[in-house]
């Protein structure tokens, strides 16, 4: 995996830990009601660590996100990230430096909130209650604005944006909170090539950069060994397999795990996943 | 200009009341209207009518068991509705209807004449009492004050309540407070409002000013002079002509809604000019259309 200098020495002058484990699943199993949507997951994390969480629908991939950052009910096992316990108590504070970028929901276009207060908000939680947003809180906002490219749309409704802008919005307004740790849930889903491309390349672009342990779902198999340096499949609620991502493009493996015939075609020296 | 309707004490109150009213049913109109849960608003307003028809059943004045109860729909309705397992507009659907059949219950088992309960329903803005309106003071300061000062929480968990508890936003708290402040709006403006006209005053001047700005604090600001503009129109109209004032606030404020939306900037389509130009630029290309290399074989 690649580093980015300039993040990594800016981290390392900042005072915060550039090696270790930073996220830790102790045998953790998840529900909702009766459903069991993850059972008996053990994972773990080193910073800088890029993990790409693969498998079909249903596999428990987004709930593998949510125990992170306690918005998941964990039913067995322990959670730990950045050193603490995830729990009802510490993850409204762990939230904080967790930035989460959600699966694309319908808005309403008529909603009263502009691209740029829709940004600011990722802050609100450090910033606190009662307080107002500090100027360089605004001041970051508008640089991101510039890196994600919404500079132009910084006035317009969240609701009049396409699903790609919505997404620039999400990852943006995830990185003001000056995150740890980086979860997306399926953040190119329902986008064309040229967006999927365009988001993939801007997060792989933005974790480097900002030097964030990061967690991708996504079903763009393509890209995804590019993109991470570790690979997760998932099915029925259970890890399968987990491990470097240059061993994860196998026609055994994603054929077992989709349950289709999946070939991999090799042009140009490149590995291409057809199914 | 003829002033000589407010040397009247009672008309002073009324125009009091409805400057009080207007402003919290139009502020807590927006957090129901932009959180797209109106139906809470009407589960509220009923529920409490029916507290406040079981306190004038036990001989009490009724609106303290109007504030227990609609405050307790509030704390049932929020985190019912939370749960995974229930679908929010049914959770809404059984209370409203509970409370419904709880205050026909508590009128058909009141004694003698029911003229004093029935008044809860229209309301009485012409003979509010001093109490209502330091009740619909204090509720209105408060609304106002934590609006305030929770402003960029509230626009956080009106807009994408996910998201901000993501963001470590105490959302959930946030949601829960603007529940029981519509409760208590809806409840302090009962006896002036009535309980059925009051629903009226909560969604239609918020859904009014919703259509004519995307900034939050604009529209805040709109329905809260739409809601005072309703409440005293209707007075005035009542004053002059002689008719129910209730009803000309609700007509007021559905027609002020009408006018929002036909005029609203947010539903305005391309001018001719901008279509002219549109269709004559030096820009516009027609695009080939792709044909296929080889005919269809039939």
């Amino acid at each position: 995996m690649t580093t980015d200098p300039l993040g990594k020495e800016t981290m390392a002058e900042s005072g915060i830990q550039l090696e270790g484990e930073v996220i830790r699943l102790d045998n953790v199993s998840a529900a909702y009601g009766r459903h069991v949507a993850m059972r008996g997951i053990n994972l773990s994390l080193n910073f800088g660590d890029f993990l790409g969480v693969i498998g079909p629908n249903g596999a428990g991939k987004t709930t593998m996100l949510t125990v992170l950052n306690g918005l998941g009910r964990v039913v067995g096992g322990t959670v730990t990230a950045l050193g603490q316990r995830v729990d009802a108590r510490s993850a409204g504070q762990l939230r904080k430096s967790i930035g989460y970028v959600a699966q694309q929901q319908d808005i309403d276009p008529l909603l009263p909130i502009s691209v740029r207060e829709s940004i600011l908000s990722g802050c609100y939680g450090i910033v606190g209650l009662v307080r107002k947003v500090p100027q360089s809180f605004r001041d970051r906002a508008e640089e991101l604005m510039g890196l994600v490219g919404l500079e132009p749309l910084a006035d317009r409704p969240l609701g009049h944006l396409s699903g790609g802008e919505r997404q620039r919005v999400a990852i943006a307004r995830a990185l003001l909170q000056q995150p740890r740790i980086l979860l997306l849930d399926e953040p190119t889903a329902s986008l064309d090539w040229q967006a999927q491309r365009e988001i993939l390349g801007l997060v792989q672009e933005l974790h480097l950069r900002f030097s964030l342990t990061s967690l991708i779902v996504t079903h763009d198999l393509n890209t995804l060994p590019e993109v991470c340096n570790r690979i997760a499949c998932m099915k029925n609620g259970q890890l399968l397999w987990e491990g470097p991502s240059e061993q994860a493009v196998d026609e055994a493996r994603l054929s077992g795990l989709y349950g289709t015939d999946i070939h991999i075609a090799e042009i140009n020296g490149r590995r291409h996943i057809c199914y | 200009m003829d002033f000589s309707i407010l040397h009247y004490g009672f008309m002073q109150k009324a125009f009091l009341a409805g400057l009080l009213g207007g402003v919290s049913c139009a502020v807590a109109g927006v957090l129901v209207v932009t959180l797209r849960i109106t139906a809470i608003g009407t589960c509220m307003a009923h529920a409490a009518l029916a507290g406040a028809l079981l306190g004038m059943l036990l001989g009490t004045d009724g609106l303290a068991m109007a504030f227990v109860f609609s405050l307790g729909v509030a704390g049932l309705i929020g985190p019912l509705s939370d749960r995974a397992d229930f679908a929010p507009e049914t959770v809404v659907g059984i209370v409203f209807s509970a409370m419904l059949g709880l205050a026909f219950l508590f009128i058909g088992l009141m004694p003698g004449p029911k003229s004093q309960a029935m008044n809860l329903f229209w309301g009485s803005i012409l003979t509010v009492r001093a109490l209502d309106l330091w009740v619909m003071g204090v509720v209105t300061i408060a609304l106002l004050a934590g609006l305030g000062l929770f402003f960029k929480e509230v626009r956080a968990v009106l807009c994408h309540r996910s998201v901000a508890l993501a963001t470590g936003v105490p959302a959930t708290a946030i949601y829960y407070a603007m529940l029981f402040a519509t409760g208590a709006t809806v409840t302090a403006a009962l006896r002036s409002i009535g309980g059925l006209l009051i629903f009226s005053l909560i969604i239609n001047p918020a859904a009014a000013a919703y259509q004519l700005s995307y900034d939050l604090k604009r529209i805040f600001i709109l329905a809260g002079v739409f809601g005072v503009f309703s409440c005293w129109g209707g007075l005035l109209a009542s004053y002059y002509f002689d008719i129910p004032s209730g009803a000309v606030i609700v007509i007021l404020s559905t027609a002020l809604f009408v006018v929002c939306t036909l005029f609203s900037p947010k539903k305005k389509g391309l001018t001719r000019r901008q279509k002219f130009s549109l269709s004559f630029s030096q820009g516009a290309q027609m695009v080939a259309p792709i044909t296929p290399e080889k005919p269809h074989v039939r």
